[in-house]
């Protein structure tokens, strides 16, 4: 177990430890940190908005040990020195290229991509490539059948043996609530609409493919979320880069989180207003950028800013964390700017009732102007949402691309979405959303104290089902993915460029659909998995 | 006495105070404060509390009239298949892109009952973290045999398809060749891709001819940037925006002679155009490999949702690592999947929709031609035709509002037709308003009345149209 110093973290260091917490004794000045199970210290922080928070909010998120950090370091050196002789090999045909490579015809064209562009993808990606885009051939609930593959060239191919590895612990599917099923109501109520109405819809919804399904959606979500009115869209990723385009443009100004996933950087992009980053998490970097902005307004010209957009995630998915909602509202309302809240993976799994982030925090959700989530994760479907005002939503019905463009939603997926939000809601007449939403939070907690316990090193907030496991070195990466597949866990493991450089991690996503002997079996084999390399850190 | 020592000569007095003064002068540059240029603002932090009381944004979306075109869908109660009930009306319709009808087809239906029993509804996942299924993998296969390439990349939205596609082989710096009329999809694709943007008028070759040579004399000025900007053509095989086909064998001249590459866009001509369905390569009888990537959308004719893209592995095989709709957005639904794979089982087994489909076009085109007032834009084997005005009324707001009356008058008369919409302000070069007709569907399952009768209602819509709208 490493010695993790207790000390009083300034001001500005505070989104690395611990979080303000108990308004409810009223003392706003309090930070607990849960750092080992075992002990439990309290460390006396002036907290500028700690009374905000009607709940212990306890993140962490461990620096990286000296030492591990530099042979990181070196193992990348290692690597990339391989790389170039290996680039030399192939170059003087001493090695095979095993490239795919331009045609003859074309030879004399200017090259699609260059050498160094794709040094990493040849040198480094490929040597682990295995342990991605592993095909499986089930429904993807708590238990996966995945299909046998095996590479005779270091992955530069793949051949299927036709063998099934049945019974894999599925830890890498966002399948939180457990909709991911073969049977049960929502897939038969899904079947229904399929024989009725069809798998596609051939027109935009602005055209000719708005059915009643969609507008019985709308109205539910609506109802789910505690809004005026919401519009869903087909895909999530499509959510994002289309609508925010719709929502600002040249002339306003997007505050985007330091970690915001690529639809929203994109989105953002898209729609040509000027862009500045926050630190992850950090409400001083926000408060500042927010003064800054509103006093020396736009860049060069000095005009007043047309309006300010905030971007933040519920959940974000590689690091674990919570947004800090309660005092970005506070810093929102302050400075008269608006909130776009990304809930794809905070929707159906925080909160006592599954709705959210916004009710995990105990907030009203008129207070923030855009709701984004998807259905991909907590309702086993497909596509996304926005939930607001009713001016928000008849304006994004006239002028999101999305409706204008873009196919509507298949039907059957439309079904599924109703039938698992009626159940969340307990308007299906039975306790099985209450039952899983619970059930979810009593898997995160278990499953994060069992970790810690361990010694592992474990990022992002306790209530957060999304649990990354840091390995940091290159090698552990491919290493820790492939030992746990001979011991039937499937884990998602992640490198750069998705995380920083040294900070490769493997996530571990959790289930309602998860029973405590499964965790149990995932931990034992977790632990197993870590001591065969001697991977220990501690 | 000696000489005193030159050595210990001392300087004159000014010397030193000189080089006193300097020393003072460094050593006081060294510990004054320094500025930065940012932070120069006179402002106190009273008056920077004042501008922050006083700023007022925007209101974050401005308020839609109620009475706004696009704000009030249409109502479809039931399967959008040939007879639609929009609005409470049942009416033939022609108004969906559904060119091969298979969208009420029984057994694309019962393929993905199967796929529903096995996998459940979504995937749960991107394609590189568990969610790449196996039915995935033979969509893949399917459509890369059956268009004759190599390789072959799914798309969970069709939209998503060429807007990911563009941005992830055009960066910044490199220059794309594309048509006035492309699709916002394309658009889109190509403002995330930054790269300089030629446009060229529509299916003019020797504008785009002109662009190119003036690009060769660009490039001959800087040689060296020359050899690494990339250069490519967009272009659709049937623009969605004018229902015609473009120039390929030309554009296949001008890709060897100036050395650019193609993307195809085939959303429109997927299972339309060509012997058995093979999009434009087919009907121009052009070897695939020439075109470097062709992209098409799974909504129209497959009756799926989703999107793909084929050619050579060298070209697909980098989407999959760079193509951001691919890499960070749930897989399609395998359901979805499944019905596009028994879709193309029935496009494989029986090529004669497709004739049967041109012969109605043409019908329709034949019979549409006429009516005063309205000109039929799109070739005669398109299956999405546009009805423009002749004259405009004055204004676009007074062009929509007299179409909008006719859409509705058909609409009552039991014919699904639609406003083509557009987004003005969004729009590079936007089209004039119209209505868009003529979304013929091939029917095989039902008798021959109906194509019969799309013809009476067509000939009694002409006559009444004709005098009602038209002095």
């Amino acid at each position: 177990m490493t010695d993790l110093k207790y000390r009083l973290a300034p001001a500005s260091e505070m989104s690395r430890y611990c979080f303000p917490n108990n308004a409810v004794s009223g003392d706003a000045s309090r930070c607990v940190c849960l750092i080992d199970s075992s002990t439990v210290e309290e460390i006396n922080h002036i907290v500028h908005n700690g009374g905000l928070y009607k709940r212990p909010f306890n993140e962490a998120f461990e620096e990286t040990p000296m030492l591990v950090a530099v042979l990181t370091y070196v193992g990348y050196g290692v690597l990339t020195l391989f790389g170039y002789l290996r680039d030399f090999m192939r170059q003087w045909k001493i090695e095979k290229c095993q490239n795919a490579t331009e045609r003859e015809e074309q030879k004399d064209f200017v090259p699609l991509y260059q050498d160094f562009e794709n040094f990493y993808n040849r040198n480094l990606y490929m040597r682990i490539r295995d342990s991605w885009n592993r095909p499986i051939c089930s429904v993807p609930g708590a238990k996966v059948d995945m299909m046998e593959r095996v590479s005779h060239d270091y992955n530069w191919t793949f051949t299927y043996t036709g063998r099934v590895i049945k019974d894999i612990i599925n830890m890498g599917s966002y399948n939180y609530l457990g909709f991911a099923q073969k049977t049960g109501a929502c897939q038969e109520a899904a079947a229904k609409v399929l024989s009725q109405y069809g798998a596609g819809v051939c027109s935009t919804r602005q055209e000719m493919g708005n059915l009643d399904k969609h507008e019985e959606l709308e109205k539910l979500v609506a109802r789910f979320l505690g809004v005026e009115s919401a519009m869903a869209y087909g895909m999530g990723f499509a959510t994002n880069s289309m609508n925010i385009p719709a929502l600002v443009g040249k002339g306003c100004l997007i505050l985007s989180d330091e970690l915001n996933h690529a639809s929203l950087v994109l989105g953002a992009r898209l729609s040509g207003a000027t862009i500045r980053i926050f630190k992850h998490n950090n409400m001083q970097s926000l408060e500042k950028l927010l003064k800054d902005a509103i006093v020396h307004g736009q860049p060069r010209t000095r005009r007043p800013w047309k309006k300010i957009l905030i971007l933040v995630e519920g959940i974000y998915s590689m690091e674990g964390s919570i947004v800090r909602l309660p005092e970005v509202i506070a810093l929102k309302k302050k400075y008269k700017s608006y909130l776009y809240l990304d809930e794809a993976h905070s929707i159906g799994a925080l909160g006592p009732s599954g709705r959210g982030v916004v009710e995990y925090f105990g907030l009203n959700p008129e207070d923030v102007d855009v709701m984004m989530g998807t259905f991909t994760k907590s309702f086993g479907a497909a596509g996304g949402y926005i939930g607001g005002k009713k001016e928000l939503i008849d304006y994004l019905r006239t002028y999101s691309h999305s409706a204008a463009y873009a196919t509507s939603m298949s039907p059957p997926v439309v079904e599924q979405i109703i039938t698992s939000v009626k159940c969340i809601m307990g308007e299906d007449g039975t306790n099985i959303g209450r039952a899983r939403v619970q059930q979810l939070a009593e898997n995160t907690r278990y499953f994060r104290r069992r970790l810690k316990e361990m010694g592992f090193i474990i990022y992002g907030n306790e209530d957060s089902p999304v649990v990354p496991l840091m390995l940091y070195m290159p090698a552990k990466i491919g290493a820790f993915g492939r030992e746990m597949l001979k011991r039937n866990i499937g884990v998602v493991v992640v490198g750069f460029p998705a995380t920083p450089i040294i900070e490769s991690r493997a996530r571990f996503c959790l289930s309602a659909a998860h029973t405590k002997e499964m965790l149990d079996t995932a931990h034992e084999r977790t632990w197993k998995s870590w001591n065969r390399y001697s991977l220990h850190p501690k | 006495k000696r000489v005193r020592d030159t050595r210990t000569k001392l300087a004159p007095a000014y010397h030193l105070i000189l080089e006193g003064i300097l020393i003072l002068w460094i050593i006081r540059l060294l510990f004054s404060k320094t500025y930065k240029l940012q932070e120069r603002s006179d402002l106190t932090l009273k008056e920077k509390e004042e501008l922050i009381e006083e700023w007022q944004p925007e209101p974050l979306v401005p308020p839609v009239p109620k009475d706004h075109p696009a704000l009030n869908y249409n109502i479809v109660s039931g399967p959008p298949t040939h007879i639609i009930t929009v609005n409470g009306k049942e009416c033939i319709n022609f108004a969906s892109f559904n060119f091969l009808g298979l969208l009420n087809n029984e057994k694309v239906k019962s393929a993905a009952q199967a796929s529903l029993k096995k996998y459940g509804v979504g995937t749960c996942g991107p394609r590189g973290f568990y969610g790449t299924f196996d039915v995935h993998l033979e969509l893949e296969e399917r459509l890369a045999k059956f268009m004759r390439t190599e390789e072959a990349i799914i798309y969970s939205y069709g939209f998503a398809t060429i807007a990911s596609a563009i941005p992830a082989y055009s960066k910044r710096g490199d220059i794309v060749f594309v048509d006035e009329a492309a699709c916002f999809a394309i658009q889109k694709g190509l403002q995330a891709s930054r790269s300089n943007i030629k446009l060229f008028k529509h299916n003019d070759m020797a504008d785009l001819e002109r662009l190119l040579k003036e690009q060769e004399t660009e490039d001959q000025k800087n040689p060296r940037k020359a050899r690494v900007t990339r250069r490519f053509i967009v272009v659709e095989g049937l623009y969605m925006n004018t229902g015609d086909i473009c120039p390929l064998p030309e554009l296949i001249k001008l890709k060897y002679k100036y050395k650019v590459r193609i993307f195809l866009e085939e959303s429109l001509s997927f299972g339309v155009l060509g012997e058995h369905g093979r999009g434009i390569t087919e009907h121009f009888g052009i070897n695939i490999d020439d075109i470097d990537l062709i992209s098409a959308n799974m909504e129209n004719s497959l009756a799926s949702i989703g999107g793909f893209c084929c050619g050579r592995s060298f070209i697909i095989d980098h989407q999959r690592l760079s193509g951001q709709g691919y890499c960070f957005s749930a897989s399609l639904p395998p359901l979805l999947a499944a019905a596009a794979i028994e879709a193309l089982n029935i496009m494989e087994d029986s090529p004669d929709i497709f004739q049967t489909l041109r012969a109605k076009c043409e019908r329709i085109h034949k019979a549409l031609q006429g009516i005063s007032g309205l000109k039929v834009v799109g070739e005669s084997f398109s299956p999405a035709l546009h009805l423009q005005l002749e004259e405009s009324c004055g204004s676009r707001e007074n062009d929509v509002k007299l179409l909008k009356r006719v859409v509705d008058y058909c609409m009552n008369s039991g014919i699904a037709l639609t406003q083509a919409r557009y987004l003005e302000k969004e729009e590079k070069c936007l089209p004039p308003p119209r209505t868009r007709t003529g979304q013929i569907c091939v029917e095989l399952d039902c008798c021959f009345l109906i194509p019969l009768s799309h013809i009476i209602r067509i000939s009694v819509l002409h006559c009444i149209v004709t005098s009602r709208f038209f002095h």
